[in-house]
């Protein structure tokens, strides 16, 4: 019994160390980030062909996803409250639960898996083929080479993509809503405009921003700190797409928390 | 000058370099050899900043490594060119962007002209026809690769230039090819080099001076002569396989 109690204050003990050295680990690549925005010559290209990456090579998934989940948003919300609320109320329903959670955060747990395993593939393939430390050894810095191109690239075009998810949701609700239910587009801009307050649209905007931090800083991390060969990767890969996943959901509480003010 | 002094490194409990003095003098060419997996690559990322200490000292050009700041590391670096030992070539990139990395001046990497000119006669200095420039690493032999890794080394202008394992993997004429080519380049660019090998017969061909790493320390500096007259059982044993009819000091 002593023994077991023993062993799960050391695991205990052992995960804490650890966590608190990837936290430390993680800052100091961040406060690196920020000394080499200074090197905009070397990271400003890079960054518009990995803004190329992301936009261009991930808008068909999201706008699929998108779309589907607008269309099962309008079902399920016809199945849900028909009878109950007058029909134009769902188009409220619609609009809002696909900007302020099902746009960004389904857009974030695509991305953290098509990005995210991307980024950490990469840069973990560069390190354990000492590409990471060929650059290092030329006097140049992986961070305004490798790291800050990408994670620019993904603060700007994730917002972009999470903008056109929202907006394709939007329409494919519509689109259902006008095949399953007697709805005229009329009662849909009014039913929509009930529930709706500006600051809604900045709201889905500021959560893309802080995933597409926790997504493109998390997987590069895990990237760069890639050990023993192929096994690594795949360690890393896997790590970057569960570790950014479960930080978006747990951004998606915190930012819902402190942005409607609940 | 490169000094190491009392260089300590452990990878969790095992311990790689306990307490490793060596050093290299302006111009001249060291060959670090051991058997694998003694450290001998482990201590050349130490000269260049790639891996710090546990506990000793690297002082080059009169510089601390240990304590350079990010900037000054930096500037260090961009003196020393390192051949990395499969190469270690960006493989999203041709080879003509690969050795234009090698040019470490900001304003002459920027200029086309310069660059073109400056990749174009680094691989001619390694042997390499101008139309490699356009091909990718994924396109190249072993010994092509490690060749434009020697030339991406070189576009800088190094004052110093660090091998690791140039000739591991490759069949005897190919290693006998970049032996030449590293002598060649040592003579004609005039910089100091260390050369981490197992190939004794290659660092012999090569080197001024050699140095035998085993145990975490190095057992014996010398010249050629003198690690032939070793009464070193190790330096011996060491030497036996490719020297089977020296006469090793009693």
């Amino acid at each position: 019994m002593a023994t077991e109690t023993l062993d799960l204050r050391r695991f205990v003990g052992r995960w804490t160390l650890n966590a608190a050295s990837h936290v430390g680990r993680v800052s100091l690549l961040v406060a690196d980030l920020v000394r080499s925005l200074s090197e905009w010559r070397i990271w400003v290209p890079r960054a518009f062909t990995e803004a190329w990456n992301i936009g261009v090579g991930s808008l068909f998934i999201v706008l699929l996803i998108s779309g589907f989940a607008g269309a099962v948003t309008a079902l399920q919300a016809r199945y849900q409250f028909t009878g109950t609320i007058p029909i134009y109320y769902l188009a409220g329903v619609i609009v809002e639960s696909i900007v302020l959670e099902l746009g960004p955060v389904l857009t974030g747990l695509i991305l953290a898996g098509r990005i995210g395993a991307r980024y950490a593939a990469e840069l973990g393939t560069m390190r354990v083929t000492e590409q990471i430390d060929a650059l290092e050894s030329l006097g140049r810095s992986p961070s305004s080479h490798l790291i800050l191109p990408r994670v620019v690239a993904g603060l700007v075009m994730i917002p972009v993509l999470v903008i056109l998810a929202d907006v394709m949701g939007i329409a494919s609700g519509w689109f259902s809503m006008r095949l399953v239910l007697p709805i005229t587009n009329d009662d849909f801009s009014y039913g929509a405009r009930i529930f709706w307050r500006g600051q809604d649209a900045y709201f889905s905007v500021i959560k893309a921003f802080f995933f597409a931090g926790s997504i493109t800083i998390i997987s590069c991390y895990m990237g760069f700190s890639t050990q023993q060969g192929a096994e690594g990767v795949g360690r890393s890969t896997t790590g970057a797409v569960v570790s950014s996943s479960v930080l978006i959901l747990l951004l998606d509480v915190v930012l819902t928390k402190v942005l409607l003010n609940q | 000058m490169i000094e190491m002094r009392n260089i300590h490194k452990r990878f969790g409990q095992q311990v790689v370099l306990d307490g490793v003095d060596f050093s290299v003098r302006e111009g001249e060419t060291v060959a670090l050899l051991g058997p694998s997996g003694t450290g001998k690559s482990v201590l050349l990322k130490h000269i260049i900043g790639l891996i710090r200490p546990d506990a000793g000292t690297i002082i080059v050009d009169d510089k601390d490594v240990g304590r350079l700041k990010r900037k000054d590391l930096s500037d260090l670096r961009s003196h020393i060119g390192y051949v990395f030992q499969n190469g270690a070539l960006f493989d999203s990139m041709d080879v003509y962007e690969n050795v234009r990395l090698g040019i470490t001046d900001g304003e002459k990497y920027r200029d086309g002209e310069y660059s073109r000119s400056r990749v174009l006669e680094c691989l001619k200095l390694v042997n390499l026809s101008p139309d490699t420039m356009e091909k990718y690493p994924a396109q190249l032999s072993g010994g092509m690769r490690k060749r434009v890794g020697i030339a991406r080394a070189i576009a800088g202008s190094p004052k110093y230039l660090l091998y690791d394992e140039p000739t591991s993997g490759l069949d005897p004429v190919n290693a006998d090819v970049i032996d030449s080519l590293v002598k060649r380049l040592d003579n004609e660019l005039g910089v100091t080099s260390v050369m981490v090998t197992h190939d004794v017969r290659g660092a012999f061909r090569v080197a001024d001076r050699l140095a035998l790493l085993t145990g975490g320390k190095i057992v014996q500096q010398g010249t050629q002569e003198e690690f032939l007259a070793s009464r070193n059982p190790e330096v011996q044993e060491f030497l036996e396989r490719d020297f089977p009819d020296a006469t090793f000091a009693a």
